[in-house]
């Protein structure tokens, strides 16, 4: 398992939840991805798209600007 | 001796996050298909942006109606980026514009021979879209289907669940790997069929937007995007101008330059992130907006910019207002200027 952040700042959805798809892509069942962006909207959209995509939403943190999503890797 | 079970044939749907294409997916799973979602950003989506920038918004849930229907469906959803490509389907479309800027018949050719290519390299069947005949006045008139089928390359693997009974057969029907008989026959603007069908289906709270999911339907957008063709002297874009063209308002008091003036909260932080791209007036002396001066400005141009900024700040009636120039070099300097009043600022300087 490993740790991965992706930068996904200035993005207006569904930008985050492309760059999140496209990372995941690159990576093995049981990493984890931390996600961080400036559009709220990420915090409904990219946990949608890890609900569909068999993705595991671990956490969600909002930090003044700023929301990050900490992904784990599914098997799918 | 029993016969072999025929495999599980695989359909990917075009997901728009609207009524149709979600029914239309929901029938094939009926049948026993596989299917998953596609779905295209073009960068003229409205889908979730508008949301994003405004802060009148925030009230409503923020939903990507295409995840959204894929959740609905229980099926995995692509989302593909096609902003690059899809400049030239809106620059040079084949079959032309629509009542505004939209290529709505280019569009549908292009995201379907996407999908066609998607569907060969993931191994699946065929495609299925949620359009019904007569629907549209560009891209679903009876006569234009067929140009979809042939010029996106997609032949007879494309199949309209919701309409196919009015169609010719394709293969998925053909082979049998779907029951025509349990396809539909919708037709025309009537909506009614379709929301029927949702309530049989379960489906509540779908999204129906009325002008479709696409800026380039709505007629303000289209004129904002003429005008920035027109002041570039060519027909192109990038992403940030496009995104631009959604927020603020937009005034051009000479033709070589032009204001962005944020309206709100939300448009105010948005335009920020664009500050260092663009010439950037804050006012000082009192509460107003972010605007963005896009083109190149002599001193004389900035005083009119500034005149017109602060117009819409919280001192438009004070006699002087102070503000803040930003270069796009950081180069800063400090304006007092009356605003203008509203008689001067000429209708048709608003884009």
């Amino acid at each position: 398992m490993s740790e991965f952040e992706l930068d996904a700042r200035n993005t207006l959805c569904p930008m985050p939840v492309i760059k999140t798809q496209n990372k995941i892509a690159e990576l093995s069942p049981g990493d984890v991805l931390r996600v961080v962006c400036t559009d709220p909207g990420a915090l409904n959209d990219i946990p949608a798209w890890c609900r569909i995509n068999g993705h595991t939403v671990l956490h969600t943190e909002e930090h003044g600007d700023e929301v990050s999503v900490i992904i784990e890797v599914g098997d799918a | 001796m029993s016969a072999e079970k025929p495999r599980q044939r695989k359909a990917v749907a075009l997901i728009s996050g609207g009524l149709d294409s979600l029914l239309a997916a929901k029938l094939m799973l009926e049948q026993g298909i596989h299917v998953e979602g596609i779905n295209f950003f073009t960068g003229f989506c409205v889908e979730g942006h508008t949301h994003a920038i405004r802060k009148k918004d925030k009230a409503k849930p923020k939903r990507n109606n295409a995840l959204w229907s894929a959740e609905q469906l229980g099926i995995k959803l692509h989302i593909i980026d096609i902003i690059e490509e899809y400049k030239d389907v809106v620059i040079n479309p084949k079959h032309g514009y629509g009542a505004n800027m939209n290529p709505c018949l280019d569009c549908k050719i292009f995201m379907v021979g996407k999908a066609k290519q998607w569907m060969e390299e993931n191994g699946f069947d065929f495609i299925i879209t949620g359009e019904v005949v007569g629907q549209r006045p560009m891209s679903q008139r009876k006569d234009l289907l067929p140009v979809v089928v042939r010029e996106s390359g997609a032949d007879d693997r494309l199949l309209r669940p919701l309409c196919a009974k009015n169609l010719a057969p394709t293969l998925p029907e053909r082979e049998g790997w779907v029951d025509r008989d349990k396809l539909l026959d919708f037709s025309g603007r009537n909506r009614k069929p379709q929301m029927a069908l949702a309530k049989q289906f379960g489906f509540e709270d779908y999204a129906s937007p009325a002008g479709g999911c696409c800026f380039l339907t709505d007629e303000n957008y289209s004129r904002k995007l003429v005008d920035l063709w027109t002041a570039h002297n060519r027909k192109d874009y990038e992403l940030d101008d496009i995104m631009l063209l959604k927020v603020g308002r937009h005034i051009r008091p000479r033709p070589h330059f032009k204001l962005i003036v944020s309206r709100e909260e939300g448009e105010n932080k948005f335009l920020t992130g664009y500050k260092k791209q663009f010439t950037a007036i804050e006012t000082e002396s009192c509460p107003g907006p972010l605007t963005l001066v896009d083109g190149e400005v002599s001193d004389e141009d900035l005083t009119l910019a500034a005149r017109i900024a602060t117009r819409f700040s919280k001192g438009r009636n004070d006699d002087s207002v102070t503000v803040k120039v930003t270069r796009q070099n950081g180069e800063q300097l400090s304006l007092e200027v009356p605003p203008m009043p509203a008689s001067e600022i000429k209708q048709e300087w608003y884009v």
